[in-house]
């Protein structure tokens, strides 16, 4: 089948947007998912599952199940625990940090409904699922901890050994001295905020696939993740097998959203599960253990206190965050909460700040990176303070983040925080959304049906958002504590044809990596779009990597690469002076081609040079016969995209409905690779942060049960859900070799405090102060009626 | 059964799901699960002629019937071997980015333009409620459905301006 | 997401059904749409030992004009419901609320007989039944029986069908020049109603003759709004003497709490919604 393209033959460099190099296999269904794979030979594996919140394990009778058609094994955690101990956290946030093990099968203990208990291995997956229901395990049950302040009573210790439920406490006072800050000022506003637990469900559940070869004890893991590389890694680290003796595969990856930055407990079963039985073992989760033990995100309890003058000036900010950890600690579980602590200063000028996070255990299942991964918590509870403050000081919220903000001309600006923000222009960004969404408009609608008594009430809620990403500078994240660097490697290769292979060490799993790696390739080398391969996702293809997560890829990646092809410039430039018979300093390059300065005759194709030096007849002396450039970079900073997003809601006061009527973005990405590309990470990035505003939340009951198993209680937003968006951007480039910043995550951090503030900003003439997410109709009924009798804060 | 215009003979035991024959005994694995309790529509097929959730029938179910999977929709189209126009309207609207909800989405598309070839951006948004993607935030999909709405009416597969 | 093992038959007329359900007992299923069965399987909260396909036999299928009624075989998919023009012309919010179950998917497989003898009230089917005071037939060992739809839900997931029962047809009155609505109130698209209201309205003279409002998910079977109804009965077609009545849609009703709403607040909206309901079936 072939794909028609008719435009013009100039698309496929920097800046324009070529249909994706990805699109015809998964449009035409010919993909390569993990569960699309079973050599022959494949045994299946099935997990039974604690069916309660904490429980002590009495006996496991799995003596039904092994005797059952097809099964070839039943494993408990007992079998594992001399192999791996525990699975990895990779992120002691501070030196003093509880760290229980974390065995990939439980053992003596069920700490969250979900946590595996036994295995059982059949020749197919309808067996293994058959045996699985026959396992019998006794449990003798203890009280749940569902609760977060209640755990940190330590009534009930979910780690005996450890004696407490705290697992870390994180200080980070920067700037003025804080007490006398807020002593000293005019308006404090305090409040607290609710980030509920959210599913990330990528609509492909995870997969994996552990391929052993017996005889040389080699292992070729294939799994739907995002992080190929740092599985391999953590692999070898928690089995104790050599690292290069284990191969990572990441096939088509259907959606991660930081859900598949883990290394899982199931992964590590196929892999000790086949080293035992010298078979290939497959497991593929289905959506209900989806929801029940892919990791979490959110699932905080932010209080916030803002201190400033009565004219509106910010002075000092106080955070005292409560992270829920669920049961265990994952990859980088204790991190999460951390990384938003450099947020939530966010674009305003202050002079004192603390940030305080404690760490808290809980019967439930674990939490992690879920896309924006602390600074969506970061950006929600200070765009909805601003907003407090403003209603507090009778001001126009958009005036009083304009007294507040840096302004361009300040750029470089060191933050309270510690974080020296590069490059912004908010005003020109807030400008643009102001025009595009009709702003004094709306406000003038909104106060007529205030006047009217109107059933229908209209709310306009602002976010004026910056985020990190870009992860990340490697010293900084010695700094703090984390386990590895945050750089990223690229090869790019001259093939003798003139055709040009790329390999990447991030790790697509939809971002469109082969289609703007392609253009950065395409720009920095002059050949055609279509005549670049990119290779990811294979440890074997791509040795060294640190994959992706925290919007990376371009502005660690994309910059590697970049500085791979200017190596591969330089060969082929001195290569070119040679065959030329001119000075280095002589040859100019542009367009793919080599020539003389002042005799444009003189000249040599980069395809040209390709086969030269493959043939290797005629070249330097100083120089191998070789195209090919390597290059790592390690980022000197994070990267800060922003943007102004405008959102007005229509609120059916009868009912408590809400509905979108205008979601206006303009986000400043920096310089763009491919337009298109960048609008649909908006695009999605906004659903999502839509969708925790108003219709997803994990609920667990008081027994530590899991309500929201399914995608029936778990309410993902369909198409009907959601409104069309009006997307616009300004262009303020980075301080890096392309300009760039991130976009993966900046539309999930912006949107979710701009619908809640137009939510709560439709609502203040009923006295509601603010609304608990999701925003339910039911939520948003009672607050008018608590607000109507004065008790809603 | 008939799938994608081959007659498939096979032995099934009941409990077999239809997507589970699809992929594992007849290798189509362009047809994706993605949950257990028929929300997301990832594994939309249609039997005759009919989007349906191929996790919740039956193979034996289709006994007897004609199955269209995402691996046989473009032969339907010119049988030049070009992609159908839903399927060139996604590539060209970036309506997918990861892909996994893809073929159920498009499989879907293909129902609900047969049921109404000139949809609204609403009517789009409503024909399509039984399918979730995460990726796209759904804009580009409508985008691409009136696009692919337009190419069908015209009996073309060239790209085309996107309705206002 | 893998059903236990189950026998399957697959008979193709309703002699053959009745006969398989009277042999196999309770540890027979029916199985027609399959949308809310496969999935209660999949999760194997359901572990039927037979299941029974009735989606071959061809005379559950179809509507008839039965002179004052029509009668809807069981086995008749919404799609075919929400696209036939008997429905359509003489019970068109059986139509309009139809045309609001599940998604477009589950429509083509779903049928009117599957989402009623679930006996589930937080579906759409059995409140609008309810309204339009259908009247089921069931057939078993001893022949066909009729059942009022006032008689025939009797609990969360429990109907007046014997387990050697399967509901044959479903009989709708004829409901010509009757204006009709049906509001469903939901958090998303693909959810459950929290409430939904059917409301069909007589209009004489200028005001509302008879009025009838089915309400889903207020209680553990379909309730009918009573006091509403006798309050609208000869009403002014105004705004607030609609509003007047709908304020007792809710009385004697017990709704469920659950992850959507609470009992309260899904009174308040049975109240709310009938009032939407009756006024745009009043026109």
């Amino acid at each position: 089948m072939t794909v028609i393209d008719d435009r013009p033959a100039d698309v496929g460099g920097v800046g324009t947007a070529p249909w994706r190099k990805e699109d015809a296999h998964l449009v035409t269904g010919q993909t390569t998912w993990t569960d699309n794979l079973a050599p022959v030979g494949t045994l299946h594996m099935a997990f039974v599952r604690a069916t309660m919140a904490h429980a002590r394990i009495g006996s496991i009778d799995t003596s039904e199940a092994a005797g059952m058609p097809n099964v070839v094994g039943v494993f408990t955690g007992a079998d594992f625990a001399e192999e791996c101990p525990t699975l990895p956290c990779a992120w002691p946030v501070t030196p003093d940090m509880v760290h229980p093990a974390h065995p990939p099968i439980a053992v003596g203990k069920v700490r969250f409904a979900g946590d595996p208990v036994a295995v059982v291995v059949a020749r197919d997956r309808a067996s293994a699922v058959d045996a699985a229901e026959t396992v019998l395990v006794d449990y003798e049950p203890l009280p749940a901890v569902v609760d977060m302040e209640q755990s940190l009573t330590d009534e009930v210790v979910l780690h005996e050994d450890e004696g407490t439920n705290k697992a870390f406490f994180f200080s980070m006072p920067t700037g003025a001295d804080i007490d006398e800050t807020f002593a000293g000022a005019d308006v404090v506003v305090k409040r607290r905020f609710i980030q509920q637990r959210l599913l990330p469900t990528p609509i492909e559940p995870r997969a994996v696939l552990c391929i052993p070869q017996a005889a040389s004890g080699d292992f070729t893991i294939y799994s739907a993740t995002q992080i190929p590389h740092i599985l391999r890694t953590m692999l070898a680290v928690v089995t104790g097998m050599p690292e290069h003796k284990i191969r990572v595969i990441a096939p088509d990856v259907g959606g991660g959203f930081g859900a598949k930055l883990q290394v899982t407990g199931e992964e590590v079963i196929a892999l000790l599960v086949a080293k035992r039985l010298g078979r290939p073992v497959k497991w593929t989760e289905t959506r209900s253990e989806t929801n029940l033990t892919m990791h979490h995100g959110r699932g905080q309890i932010q209080d916030i206190e803002i201190a400033a003058t009565k004219d509106g000036k910010l002075l000092g900010l106080k955070v005292d965050l409560l992270a829920d950890m669920g049961a265990y600690l994952m990859l980088v579980t204790p991190g999460v909460p951390i990384l938003g602590a450099f947020m939530y200063p966010a674009i305003y000028k202050m002079d004192a700040y603390r940030f305080n996070c404690t760490g808290v255990f809980t019967t439930k299942t674990p939490t992690d990176a879920y896309r924006g991964a602390g600074r969506p918590e970061a950006t929600f509870a200070i765009e909805r303070i601003m907003d407090e403050l403003a209603d507090e000081l009778d001001m126009d919220p958009m005036e009083l983040r304009k007294l507040n903000w840096i302004t361009h001309e300040e750029f470089p600006y060191e933050m309270v925080a510690g974080l020296t923000y590069d490059s912004g222009n908010y005003e020109a960004a807030t400008a643009r959304a102001m025009e595009l969404f009709d702003y004094e408009g709306l406000r003038a609608e909104q106060a007529q049906r205030r006047a009217d008594g109107d059933r229908i009430q209209l709310g306009i809620g602002i976010s004026t958002f910056t985020e990190m990403c870009g992860l990340a500078p490697s010293r900084v994240l010695g700094q703090l504590d984390y386990g590895a660097g945050g750089w990223e490697a690229a090869t790019v290769r001259m093939l003798p044809s003139g055709k040009v292979q790329v390999v990447t060490g991030s790790s697509p799993h939809g971002q469109g990596h082969e289609t703007t790696l392609s253009q950065i390739t395409s720009s920095a080398l002059g050949v055609p779009f279509d005549d670049i391969e990119v290779l990811h996702g294979d440890t074997q293809v791509s040795p060294m990597g640190l994959d992706t997560y925290g919007s990376r890829s371009l502005v660690v990646g994309g910059i590697a690469l970049q500085k791979a092809a200017g190596k591969v410039v330089d060969k082929a430039r001195k290569l070119a002076a040679h065959l030329l018979e001119a000075s280095e300093d002589d040859i100019e390059f542009a367009d793919g081609t080599f020539s003389v300065k002042g005799s444009p005759d003189a000249s040599k194709s980069i395809q040209e040079l390709a086969l030269a030096i493959f043939a290797a007849h005629d070249y330097p002396e100083d120089m191998e016969p070789d195209l090919t450039g390597h290059a790592i970079f390690d980022p000197e900073n994070f990267s800060y995209p922003h943007g102004t997003h405008l959102c007005a809601v229509e609120i059916d006061t009868e009912t408590g409905h809400t509905s979108i009527r205008t979601y206006v973005a303009v986000d400043d990405v920096g310089k763009v690779i491919n337009p298109q590309i960048v609008e649909g990470q908006v695009h999605g990035g906004i659903a999502q942060g839509i969708a925790q505003a108003l219709y997803e939340g994990v609920v667990y009951d008081d027994d530590g049960n899991l309500v929201t198993g399914t995608l029936v209680d778990y309410l993902v937003p369909a198409a009907p859900d959601l409104p069309s968006f009006t997307t616009d951007r300004t262009e303020t480039p980075a301080a890096n070799e392309l300009g760039v910043k991130g976009v993966g995550e900046a539309g999930t951090i912006a949107s979710t405090p701009a619908v809640v503030n137009a939510v709560v900003d439709a609502l203040r003439p009923y006295g509601v102060h603010d609304v608990e997410m999701p925003c339910t109709p039911e939520r948003v009924w009672r607050a008018i009626q608590s607000g109507q009798k004065g008790g809603a804060q | 059964m008939t799938v994608d215009g081959t007659d498939y003979t096979d032995d099934v035991e009941p409990r077999t799901l239809l997507v589970h024959h699809l992929r594992e005994a007849l290798g189509l694995t362009g047809t994706n699960v993605g949950c257990d309790t028929s929300n997301c529509g990832a594994c939309t097929v249609h039997v005759d002629g009919q989007s349906v959730k191929s996790c919740t029938m039956l193979a034996i179910q289709a006994d007897g019937r004609e199955v269209l999977t995402i691996q046989g929709l473009a032969d339907t189209w010119d049988g030049e071997g070009s992609l159908h126009p839903l399927q060139q309207a996604f590539h060209e609207a970036h309506a997918l980015q990861c892909g996994y909800c893809t073929p159920g989405m498009i499989m879907a598309s293909l129902d609900l333009l047969a049921e109404n070839p000139d949809p609204s951006d609403d009517e789009v948004r409503h024909g399509l409620e039984g399918n979730l993607c995460r990726c796209t935030g759904y804009q580009n999909i409508v985008k691409a459905v009136r696009a692919a709405a337009v190419q069908i009416r015209q009996g073309s597969t060239k790209s085309q301006e996107v309705p206002a | 997401m893998i059903p236990a093992s189950f026998d399957y038959v697959a008979p193709t007329s309703v002699d053959e059904v009745v006969s398989t359900l009277a042999e196999h007992g309770d540890d027979a299923k029916v199985l027609a749409g399959g949308h809310s069965l496969l999935p209660l399987m999949k999760l194997r909260f359901a572990v039927p030992a037979m299941v029974v396909d009735i989606g071959r036999v061809e005379e559950l299928r179809g509507v008839r004009d039965a002179g004052d009624h029509l009668a809807i075989g069981a086995g008749t998919t919404h799609h075919e419901i929400v696209h036939d023009p008997l429905v359509r012309q003489h019970c068109g919010l059986l139509a309009e609320a139809t045309s609001m179950v599940g998604d477009a998917q589950v429509r083509h497989r779903g049928t009117i007989g599957g989402a009623t003898a679930h006996g589930d009230s937080a579906g759409d089917l059995p409140a609008v039944v309810s309204a339009l005071e259908g009247t089921f037939v069931a057939q078993g060992p001893g022949g066909r029986r009729e059942i009022a739809a006032a008689d025939f839900f009797q609990g969360y997931l429990e109907t007046a069908l014997a387990a050697d029962e399967v509901l044959v047809e479903v009989r709708i009155p004829k409901h010509d020049g009757w204006g009709f609505a049906y509001e469903k109130f939901n958090r998303v698209a693909q959810a459950w109603a929290i409430v939904g209201v059917a409301a069909l309205v007589r209009r004489e003279n200028g005001s509302v003759a008879e009025a009838r409002i089915g309400l889903t998910n207020m209680g553990a079977v379909p309730v009918r709004a009573t006091a509403s109804e006798e309050a609208l009965a000869g009403a002014d077609r105004t705004e607030d003497a609609i509003r007047a009545a709908c304020q007792h849609a809710a009385d004697g009703t017990s709704p469920p709490a659950d992850l959507s709403a609470q009992p309260d607040y899904r009174q308040h909206l049975a109240r709310v919604l009938s009032a939407r309901a009756v006024a745009r079936a009043t026109g």
